[in-house]
């Protein structure tokens, strides 16, 4: 292996050239990472396990909007040329259906063994940062007062390997919601791709002491002022060219003073209560809990399921449906998201990512609800086509 | 009427709260031919169908409101105590009860005639308004008890 | 490999407490019936552990083998060691599989899980407990609480409505408690046959009477949501304010621990931040249809 900048610290950084950018593959796979990132399945860029470089969406870019996803060749051979896809990596540290514990019968009583997490751990490879945001955000909800143990355990043994991004989808919105597009911190090691001027290559900085020991083990070379610069302006660039934008000032306050808007009862015209936008949100974590029990009654298994504030019996009182109302799961899901989730955790539960845009099959955009919902009311005629 | 019963002292009409504050000429009005009354337990103070002729206010003992459905056990649907009054059935058409009051416990009542009461209200419209303020929310409350007894929402 | 640091830092790196994940194994020691729907269990840990400590007001998951789990209030006295009781009605399959547990059958348990009632806000002031139905269940530790330091606040006012008289709960203790002198304890049903000599009527119809003094006052209510809204209505018109008045407040709790999201009310996890919620705080969301 090549050596590079002997030793790196937190903050340093160094230049990776295209051409040695399988390295970091190796480098992963040698200290035992299970490597998984963006690839190319079914017409959308996805999050799977990665072989090496080749597996990567090389060449390829996404075109977003609402309601509308679609892939096209970009012209070049860009690795990380493309937006966030359906997929989030909350699908490996928090699975959409996880065995928690299994109960075995023993004599007149039973033994639960809680899940063993003994899994390799995951080296994440181009998390954006509103991804990085996202992840954060979970933290909060699965780290609190009562740690969940997979979580805990495949979190602390995750890598994140963070990706700058080179251009901003039309559903992107994450300088409204001050998570991207650059990389700030939550990052083991993070990834500018320059394309141009000069060979393809990316600028890397160590963003943790694990970032600085895998750097270690890649043919880095010193980063000159000109590399720092392009970084930089791709990242201006990119937030220059936001497809969303959304006005976050008092937003909590809008959403929890707002519950009787008439703007509810219109989106909910169109909501279909199918629940994407909640599967694709990478920071959504309802889930439900599942009985699995052995045919001869020797063993039971609980398991977690994703579920959903859009589904009909996903709050009950008795057996009543508290929610019955699309209107009133469509409210829930956006005043948890952008308002009480800031009471519970600290922080608003969106980070711009525009998943729940483009994912939507009727293409319900959230900047445009908040916006109408901002709106003086009386003021703004309903968007036409509606009804 | 098997109670025992006597003309009622002016002083009862001063322990009632709900004729509290009312113009005395009113009533001694209202009080014409008025009683004050004695229930046993198990005595019924009112039955389903009967002709309203009295207007009860409770100033001892406990009453019980009880539904007669042939096919199902008697129900008591509500008990009333001292302070309360018993039923309206006397100022609707065609003045007939619509449930039985039982006595449960040795019970006083001052007891209105309520022809006496209609004919009264019927002339002084200014004192039969206060009158009816007095009246409607009771009668409020029991239909909004009511509601929630339908709603059994201990029950779910 | 060579693991570094762990990145979730200080909190991230903290286990959860024991019991509160995965059930812990607990034999039935009694089961007494209450009504035709209902029963109240004794459990004690299979392993003869200890439990931990719970305050009243707070919950327990329950959890049948092969069945599944339910949230279920403790209803025991705080103070007593070594077992811990709950009143379950069967209402689903999970429920009416626990309710069907014989002496000796093992249930898992986890909890305590919630906040519960404000016992210290009752210092020097008089006390109102107006409950309805299972309601009684959560409410009967803070009781028992509250008769233990007795000398610490002043009048005890308890209101208990049942449906009808075969659904009154923990029958001889009322008994016992309406025959002390330093609480009235007023029962009544929502209808009655001839053989209840009882009072008949909803329980805000008992409210008016009540003797309290509205400045130095908290109550406690715990029953319907609409038996709650009806009754903190009924308090404030007697002068009481709303922070002065809790409800313990329900949803379907699957988790427990605030991560599943199925019992949220506004910006309350019911599992986590309830059962036991100030009515001020709760007032202005029950005013919001679906909430």
């Amino acid at each position: 292996m090549p050596e590079g900048i002997s030793r790196q610290g937190v903050g340093d950084t160094g230049i990776l050239s295209r051409n040695d950018f399988p390295s970091l593959f190796s480098a992963l796979k040698g200290r035992g990472y299970r490597v998984v990132g963006p690839t190319v399945r079914d017409g959308a860029i996805v999050y799977g396990d990665l072989e090496g470089d080749a597996d990567l969406p090389v060449g390829w870019t996404d075109r977003q909007e609402a309601g509308r996803y679609r892939l096209e060749r970009r012209g070049d051979d860009a690795l990380f040329g493309y937006n966030v896809g359906p997929h989030s990596w909350k699908k490996y540290l928090f699975p959409p259906h996880e065995r928690l514990w299994t109960a075995h019968r023993k004599e007149e009583s039973f033994e639960v063994t809680i899940e063993p997490n003994e899994a390799p751990p995951f080296a994440f490879l181009g998390v954006r940062a509103c991804e990085v945001a996202a992840i954060e955000v979970q933290d909060r909800v699965f780290l609190g007062k009562y740690p969940d143990p997979g979580y805990r355990a495949r979190r602390g043994r995750s890598l994140v390997i963070g990706v700058a991004c080179g251009q901003a989808g039309a559903t992107c919105f994450c300088t409204s919601m001050g998570t991207g597009p650059g990389l700030s911190e939550g990052y083991d090691l993070g990834i500018t791709e320059i394309l141009s001027p000069g060979p393809h290559r990316f600028l890397v900085r160590v963003g943790s002491p694990r970032g600085a020991e895998l750097a270690s083990d890649l043919p880095l070379t010193p980063a000159v002022t000109a590399d720092h610069g392009r970084g930089k302006e791709i990242i201006e660039r990119t937030a220059a060219s936001m497809g969303r934008s959304m006005t976050t000032d008092g937003l909590r306050e809008l959403m929890v003073d707002n519950l009787a808007h008439p703007r509810w009862e219109i989106v909910a015209r169109r909501c279909l209560s199918c629940a994407n936008c909640t599967l694709a949100c990478p920071t959504c974590f309802c889930s439900t809990n599942e009985e699995m029990t052995a045919l001869d009654a020797t063993s039971a298994e609980r398991w977690r399921r994703w579920d959903s504030c859009f589904n009909l019996g996903f709050t009950e009182l008795h057996s009543a449906k508290v929610r019955s109302s699309g209107m009133s799961r469509y409210r829930q899901w956006l005043t948890h998201k952008l308002g009480t989730w800031h009471d519970q955790f600290g922080v608003s539960g969106c980070v711009g990512c525009g998943r729940c845009i483009t994912w939507c099959p009727v293409g319900i955009d959230l900047t445009e609800e908040v916006a109408a919902i901002r709106e003086p009311q009386g003021a703004r005629p309903p968007p036409g086509g509606l009804a | 009427m098997r109670a025992s019963a006597r003309p009622a002292a002016p002083a009862l009409f001063t322990d009632h709260p709900f004729l509290h504050g009312f113009d005395p000429g009113f009533l001694s009005e209202i009080g014409e031919g008025a009683e004050d009354r004695s229930w046993e337990p198990g005595e019924f103070l009112l039955r389903e169908g009967a002709e309203a002729d009295w207007f009860h206010l409770l100033l001892h003992g406990k009453v019980a409101l009880e539904l007669e459905a042939y096919e199902k056990p008697r129900l008591t649907i509500q008990t009333l105590g001292p302070g309360d009054v018993l039923g309206w059935s006397w100022l609707v058409p065609p003045h007939h009860w619509q449930l039985d009051a039982r006595a449960v416990k040795p019970t006083r009542t001052l007891s209105l005639r309520a022809e006496v009461l209609r004919r009264v209200l019927e002339r002084r419209p200014a004192d039969a308004y206060r009158f009816l303020l007095r009246l409607l929310p009771v009668i409020a409350t029991r239909v909004q008890n009511a509601r929630l007894q339908i709603l059994d929402v201990h029950g779910v | 490999m060579s693991m570094a640091s762990d990145p979730l830092g200080p909190t991230g790196g903290e286990s959860s407490p024991p019991g509160a994940f995965a059930p812990v194994p607990c034999v039935v020691v009694r089961r007494s019936v209450e009504s035709s729907d209902t029963v109240t269990l004794a459990l004690r840990p299979a392993d003869g552990g200890d439990f931990p400590p719970f305050s009243a007001g707070q919950f327990n998951m329950l959890y049948r083998f092969g069945v599944g789990e339910v949230a279920v209030s403790l209803s025991g006295d705080p103070a007593a060691a070594g077992e811990r009781v709950h009143t379950v009605r069967a209402a689903g399959k999970v429920s009416s599989a626990i309710v069907g547990v014989s002496v000796g059958d093992v249930l898992g348990v986890r909890g305590p899980f919630g906040a519960g009632w404000p016992i210290d806000e009752t210092e020097g002031r008089d006390v109102v407990v107006v409950v309805g139905g299972l309601g009684i269940a959560p409410v009967r530790p803070a009781l028992y609480e509250l008769l233990r330091q007795r000398d610490r606040f002043g009048r005890l006012e308890v209101i208990y409505g049942a449906r009808t008289p075969a659904d009154i709960l923990y029958y001889a203790e009322l008994q016992r408690w309406r025959s002390r002198h330093d609480l009235r304890f007023q029962t009544t049903v929502d209808a009655a046959g001839r053989d209840w000599y009882g009072d008949v009527g909803l329980v805000t119809d008992r409210i008016p009477d009540l003797r309290f003094d509205p400045t130095q006052t908290v109550a406690f209510l715990c029953g319907p949501e609409v038996m709650m809204r009806r009754s903190a209505q009924s308090l404030e018109a007697r002068g009481l304010r709303s922070d002065a008045i809790f409800v313990s407040m329900e949803r379907n709790m699957k988790c427990a621990l605030g991560q599943c999201g199925h019992c949220q009310f506004g910006a309350s996890f019911i599992c986590r931040d309830g059962p036991v919620l100030c009515y001020a705080d709760v007032k202005p969301r029950w005013n919001v249809r679906e909430l």
